[in-house]
């Protein structure tokens, strides 16, 4: 088993979704001989040729709307939107075609579409480049939102994404996609799509999370060494596991939610929504949200001020803790 | 110094007059039998579009986009089809869908507010309506490009108009449709106003054909209400783009002689004389002309003709409104293959 960071595990699913199913194809802008300007599709034109991996002109909404096409016909297109900034052109497709084609065609279409784009910021990027629009989708019925945070799952999700029935927008936490590296098996394994994971075990206290932050939240965890803290990262935001959520909580029963993005109408919205719905009488504390502010994304001198902190997340788990 | 890098010209295609008189060399290879079709096709399509407006007068559909003044463009266009090729509707081109087979009823039941009128049947390849101006080009742009990908001898045809070539996804999918010469043909419906903004305002090219030059492939204006013209612009492009030499944009320049859809009152923004002009180039009567000249038509044909279409289409109505309604788990159906377990519990909820 090879060590691998986010970037070559998912480079090495890619490459063994196309020697799966042929009608997986790659296209976006600078995917070909370029690789991406990460280099996530690096190699693969040189491998499957350039009916396979193909560059596009600059048009995200193009992109988008004609995988939505080739999709119906019967591909399995990949598509790179090469900043989650430059994804807005495309929206539109997303919103009024992408994730309503199955319905509206009563079944008879689906749109079996990923498509790839990186997320969130920490990289001391350009405006544009450190967004998260996550809710942006996850808001819509039809569409499905995977964020992995570690290379072994982003290989097992974006599997189970290019065999997804459903579109899958499939966003890449870019801040990690070369800081971290763990053991990923070269043989081909999924990962579900909808299913949270408990990344660590605790009683104290639940922190639900996901993406580059998650990394954040562990680090905070093990400053604390006197809470016994319960990791979730949601992995998937819609479907989003609920489940997992609710049965934690009903053991810990105080929660801490962490994410990037900013907190108005956010993903820590929903999911404190679902415990007060779902069991309310399980909570000891009100629950806490460490995001990021609501402000646009600053550009880099200002941008550790606005992604949650380790001092910032410690003192939310503090906060929710000492709560009586 | 001025160097002169390219010459360009537009073209526009006429074959019928007035009178059914007819340009001999560009008649297109139709047989007797062909005409019918075309004219049977062009009427039927009438008396649908007649139809649906009195039904919604009548509150029994909703908002309905009529094709009145279309026919030519609409039939002629999806006839040169082959059944494996794809259509891309926009809203007002029932005649085209029923033409390759989507049954009425289920249109008229679309129209209603029924979406199982949407379930096209398996065996023909035509796409849902799409609402939203323009933005089903690109679906047919992939299609094309897929079935090239594959090798497939299919070529896919999609519809918009005028307001549409004003839209971002137009240029987006022909200039990708340019670069990767993809089998497709652009079917431009210039009926001359979107909703109430005429064409002079829409863009400052002299014709919407020419807007295919820039992205590197041929556009052609055509009469649009003459059915034969239609015909072979669409017949010429497909075979084209089956020959592998790529995508072709048609702009029919018709009239829409009714309001924009059943919500609108076109007289608050245009000259009646306009319609009434272009009424004098009804595409129907148009091939009419020509038929009575080739002695293809006479009137006990009309008459039983249009006796038939009619009942066709009261028939369709009648089982369209004789449709139980919808169960309420249909809007919970098709969102995803599979219901999520959110779904799942709000639908109980409903059910009690």
């Amino acid at each position: 088993m090879a060590k691998l960071n986010l970037v070559e595990a998912i480079n090495l699913g890619l490459k063994q979704e196309m020697k799966r199913d042929k009608n997986v194809i790659i296209l976006g802008e600078d995917v070909g001989k370029d690789g991406g300007v990460f280099r996530v599709t690096d190699g693969l034109q040189k491998i499957f040729g350039e009916k396979r991996v193909f560059d596009t002109p600059l048009c995200e909404s193009g992109i988008v709307g004609t995988s939505i096409g080739m999709a119906v016909y019967g591909l399995r297109p990949v598509c790179e939107i090469q900043f989650e900034g430059f994804i807005m052109p495309a929206f539109d497709q997303i919103i009024t075609h992408l994730a309503r084609i199955r319905n509206r065609s009563r079944g008879r279409f689906n749109v079996p579409l990923v498509i790839r784009c990186p997320h969130g910021g920490g990289i001391r990027a350009l405006e544009h480049h450190s967004d998260c629009p996550e809710v942006l989708f996850s808001h819509i019925p039809g569409l499905k939102v995977v964020i992995p945070s570690t290379p072994y799952d982003a290989k097992g999700l974006l599997a189970s994404a290019i065999m997804d029935e459903d579109p899958v927008i499939f966003f890449e936490p870019k801040k990690i996609y070369r800081s971290i590296k763990e053991e990923v098996p070269e043989k081909e394994y999924t990962i579900p799509i909808g299913k949270a994971k408990i990344l660590q075990k605790g009683n104290d206290i639940t922190i639900i999370s996901y993406g580059a932050i998650i990394h954040k939240v562990k680090e905070a965890c093990d400053k604390i060494n006197d809470i016994s803290c319960e990791i979730i990262d949601l992995r998937t935001l819609s479907p989003l596991d609920e489940e997992t959520i609710i049965e934690s909580v009903k053991k810990t029963g105080r929660v801490l939610i962490v994410h990037e993005a900013p907190k108005m109408f956010g993903v820590g919205a929903e999911i404190s929504a679902l415990i007060n719905e779902n069991v309310l009488t399980s909570l000891e504390a009100p629950i806490e949200r460490v995001t990021g502010f609501d402000v646009v994304v600053p550009l880099p001198k200002l941008e550790d001020y606005h992604i949650p902190s380790i001092g910032r997340i410690i003192n939310g788990i503090k906060k929710v803790i000492n709560f009586s | 110094m001025f160097k002169n890098l390219k010459k360009f010209e537009v073209n526009r295609l006429e074959i019928l007059g007035l009178k059914g008189n007819y340009d001999k060399k560009l008649m297109p290879k139709l047989s007797n039998k062909d005409i019918k079709k075309l004219y049977e096709a062009m009427i039927l399509t009438r008396i649908f579009d007649r139809k649906a407006l009195n039904l919604q007068r009548q509150g029994r559909l909703g908002t309905y986009a009529s094709m009145d003044g279309q026919e030519a463009s609409i039939i002629g266009s999806a006839y040169a089809l082959k059944k494996e090729d794809w259509l891309f509707p926009s809203f007002r081109e029932n005649g085209a869908l029923i033409l390759r087979g989507q049954p009425m009823n289920e249109l008229f039941m679309y129209w209603g507010g029924d979406e199982r009128g949407m379930n096209i049947p398996k065996n023909v390849n035509n796409f849902p309506i799409s609402i939203p101006v323009g933005t089903q080009i690109l679906h047919a742009v992939g299609v094309a490009m897929a079935a090239k990908i594959k090798k497939h001898k299919i070529c896919s045809l999609v519809y918009f108009g005028d307001g549409a070539t004003s839209e971002g996804d137009f240029h987006e999918g022909l200039n990708m449709a340019g670069v990767y010469k993809a089998p497709v043909v652009f079917i431009c419906q210039n009926n001359q106003w979107a909703i109430s903004v005429p064409r002079e305002k829409q863009t400052a090219s002299e014709t919407l054909a020419q807007k295919a030059i820039a992205y590197g492939f041929n556009g052609i204006q055509v009469d649009g209400n003459d059915i034969l013209a239609v015909y072979k612009a669409t017949k010429d492009a497909l075979d084209n783009a089956r020959k592998g030499k790529g995508p072709t944009l048609i702009e029919c320049h018709t009239y829409r002689i009714n309001d924009h859809t059943t919500s609108d009152d076109a007289k608050k923004y245009r000259d009646v004389k306009e319609v009434e002009e272009w009424k004098k180039k009804d595409p129907i009567v148009k091939l009419w002309n020509f038929m009575k000249k080739k002695k293809l038509w006479t009137r006990k044909y009309e008459t039983k003709l249009i006796a038939k279409l009619t009942k066709n289409v009261e028939d369709a109505v009648k089982k369209a409104e004789s449709m139980p309604k919808p169960k309420v788990d249909d809007m919970f159906k098709f969102v995803y293959k599979n219901m999520t377990e959110r779904q799942k519990k709000e639908l109980s909820e409903i059910n009690g």
